[in-house]
């Protein structure tokens, strides 16, 4: 396997009367999950329908595990869209082993995969049910069964968990870290922070067509800190001095406070703390990490 | 390739499972059979002779009024009023007075009857009444009898198709009605099968498991997967229906024949019953020379059938129904792939349905004249061609004008499945917009 499952360079794709991408690239290492962001609208299903070969860019090129993106590449590749459904009549296993068929499996190695999974998700009795007879959260569950039964090596999930009751969404979020596991890539396009918190190695944000940002997720995270510190105390009230700006400060109800200290440039935690400590009792002092929220808003309105 | 198979597949088995199919293919030919049967019932039943009295006072036409089916004619010598008061009560329907002057005064003959007098009976006795007057007037005039019997003829012609291979006998009648029902046949299943095609792709899009399927199929194999896997639907369905009515005929008119032959036995036997015995001797010769029914009743239909180019009509009719639903079915496709629901289809379906309904009606004229000018024109242009060819065929049709519409049609369905699949493509991922004709028009050029 070549490092990177997936590279894009320079990708432009135009609609009727707008540009759905321009100049998009992005390389997507092998083995991670990788978070691909951006608002509504951005061109993120753009993208993601020219890596499925639904369409094709206008200019530039994809390379899948090295080579460039070829018709066969699409038994290789498992998407789960953000809008799905299934035929409402088709019963669950014909319908999931028609689509494994679709994705080049033969039949009996479709048999044998769904087994597996028939067991490990315990919805044996489900085989036989017309699709319309499950719940919605059922429906994702076949779903998300059809889009890696044929063990894609890159896997695209857009919204996965919408739909999902918490228990639900925990049993497929284990699912993606054990295929991450296996060897899988995950591309994983969604809204929701905390889910890129929890599973994203690396992140892309997209933003009007452009990408704005791209890399590892910590990195990312790095680069946005805020530089700001919380302060948790009892003593007299802290002000602002050589080190730092008190941004905000506030009295708890057990008598301390709570401040939020702004480092002045070039200073760090310790420099901050040395200046405290002489003045009052520190209960706890952490440094502000920027939160994927935070990333996503700011790196979007400065692109804007 | 594999993928089309499987698509093929799944839309056939899908298809073919359901309830509606397997009802609908029982119930067709049911139908069918109970519809001939109910035909051939009323007829049978509808057949109720009436006795009529007669009081000839010309003494002019006794023993002329031919029995029929429908009517059985007693002469009677009673005075007109006794006659009149008795009819009341009798098993007569109704009583036909003849006046002695009825040579002079033709429109003194008077019909009574307690119900009223059917039309049918008044043009009877009045058609049979007028061919003696004329005949007695003839003689009066010095024409002999013999010159009056060979003077009449019965005039019916025989109609030889030139061929090749020499004459042919052939039957008008039957080369339109064969061409009418596969006309009509090709007509239905454009419109069933093509309807569809529509929905189903429509159902894909709404459901939205189009996103996943073309993330493993190109809109194309999918597209073309299904017009495919619903024509074989169509071939199965039409074997089926085939298959039965043919059962079912078969077996019904072997029933409702013997039937027929009893009902006209005891009606014959009836009518001999109320004949005098000189007549009733007649009878009983001109049945036996005639072999029982007289055969004009029965039209000669399968023998005419055997005269017909049979396997020529069965080899286009099986390519107009698969070209001409090809040719629709990828254009109702497209359609489906451009609206949101069934509801939305119809502003798209009117120019297509169009030519379709316009070559059934031209297909009435083109039946009486099968080589017109408009019969030939319509049966080249693939959009009209499935069904006014197939109403041609049965009649002859050089081979050049079947090889250049057979590949007109086929250059046409190419052309709209080409067109279809533009549109398709766009149309499947297109949501919440209401299309125009225009938007349809600016897909066909989009790149992929």
């Amino acid at each position: 396997m070549s490092e990177n499952i997936l590279e894009i360079h320079n990708v432009v794709k135009n609609y009727a009367n707008h540009r759905a991408l321009d100049d998009v690239s992005l390389t997507i290492p092998s083995g991670v999950i990788y978070g691909l962001l951006g608002p509504n609208g951005a061109g993120k299903t753009s993208l993601i329908r020219i890596v499925n070969q639904i369409t094709a860019p206008d200019s530039g090129s994809v390379l899948f595990d090295g080579k460039p993106l070829n018709e066969k590449n699409i038994y290789e590749i498992g998407y789960l869209p953000e809008e799905r459904g299934l035929y409402k009549k088709m019963k669950v296993g014909e319908q999931l082993l028609y689509l494994a068929r679709l994705k080049g499996l033969s039949k009996d190695a479709a048999m044998e995969k769904l087994k597996e999974w028939f067991i490990k998700f315990d919805i044996k009795t489900w085989w036989d049910k017309p699709i319309e007879d499950l719940s919605k959260g059922m429906q994702q569950k076949i779903q998300f069964v059809a889009t890696v039964l044929h063990q894609p090596k890159l896997i695209i999930l857009d919204e996965p968990f919408s739909g999902f009751d918490p228990i639900n969404a925990t049993l497929i979020k284990d699912e993606i870290l054990e295929l991450k596991e296996k060897g899988s890539t995950i591309i994983f396009s969604t809204h929701r922070m905390e889910s890129v918190e929890e599973l994203c190695d690396y992140i892309a944000l997209i933003n009007k067509s452009k990408k704005v940002l791209e890399g590892k997720k910590l990195d990312i995270k790095d680069q946005y800190k805020s530089n700001t510190y919380t302060l948790n105390y009892e003593g007299e009230k802290v002000d602002s001095a050589t080190n730092f700006n008190v941004l905000s400060n506030q009295k708890n109800l057990d008598g301390s406070q709570t401040a939020v200290l702004k480092a002045a440039d070039g200073k760090f935690g310790n420099d901050l703390l040395r200046e405290i400590l002489e003045k009052v009792t520190v209960k706890s002092f952490k440094e502000d990490v920027a939160s994927m929220n935070d990333v996503f808003i700011k790196a979007v309105n400065e692109s804007n | 390739m594999n993928n089309i198979l499987l698509i093929i597949q799944r839309e056939y088995v899908t298809r073919v499972k359901k309830k509606s199919f397997i009802v609908m293919t029982i119930l067709g030919p049911l139908l069918m059979g109970l519809m001939y049967a109910g035909v051939i019932w009323a007829a049978v039943s509808s057949v109720n002779q009436k006795k009529i009295e007669v009081l000839d006072e010309s003494k002019l036409f006794e023993g002329k009024f031919k029995p029929s089916e429908e009517f059985l004619f007693v002469f009677k010598k009673e005075k007109i009023e006794d006659l009149k008061k008795s009819l009341k009560g009798s098993d007569f329907d109704a009583l036909v007075h003849i006046p002695s002057d009825v040579l002079e005064n033709p429109k003194s003959i008077k019909i009574y009857s307690e119900k009223g007098v059917t039309l049918e009976l008044q043009s009877r006795v009045e058609s049979a009444l007028e061919r003696e007057i004329e005949n007695i007037k003839l003689t009066e005039a010095g024409i002999t009898k013999s010159v009056l019997e060979s003077a009449k003829m019965d005039v019916s012609s025989e109609t030889i198709s030139l061929k090749e291979g020499g004459e042919k006998k052939s039957s008008a009648a039957a080369a339109s009605i064969i061409g009418g029902i596969c006309a009509f046949l090709i007509y239905l299943s454009v419109f069933i099968y093509g309807a569809q095609v529509m929905r189903s792709i429509t159902e894909e899009k709404t459901s939205r498991i189009v996103e996943i399927l073309i993330s493993s199929v190109k809109p194309f194999q999918l597209m073309i997967g299904k017009i495919i896997g619903v024509a074989l639907v169509g071939l199965t369905q039409f074997g089926l229906w085939i298959v039965l009515s043919a059962g079912i005929l078969t077996f019904g008119s072997k029933l409702v024949g013997e039937k027929l032959i009893q009902s006209k036995n005891a009606m014959t036997e009836a009518q001999m019953a109320s004949l005098p015995p000189e007549a009733q001797e007649m009878a009983k010769e001109k049945m036996q020379a005639g072999g029982g029914i007289p055969s004009e009743m029965m039209p000669d239909f399968f023998g005419a059938l055997d005269t017909l180019p049979l396997t020529t009509i069965i080899i286009s009719f099986l390519f107009y129904f698969v070209g001409g639903y090809l040719l629709y079915s990828a254009l109702f496709g497209a359609v489906g792939s451009a609206v949101d629901s069934d509801t939305d289809t119809q502003q798209f379906m009117l120019p297509i349905t169009i030519p379709i309904i316009a070559a059934f009606m031209i297909a009435q004229f083109v039946i009486r004249d099968p080589n017109s000018n408009l019969a030939i024109w319509t049966s080249m242009i693939p959009f009209t061609s499935p069904i006014i060819m197939m109403v041609r065929i049965p009649f002859g049709v050089p081979i050049w004008q079947i090889v250049l519409s057979v590949v007109l049609l086929i250059g046409g369905f190419i052309f709209t499945t080409w067109l279809a699949s533009r549109i398709y493509r766009v149309g499947i991922l297109m949501y919440g917009k209401k299309v125009t004709w225009k938007e349809l028009g600016k897909w066909i050029f989009y790149k992929s």
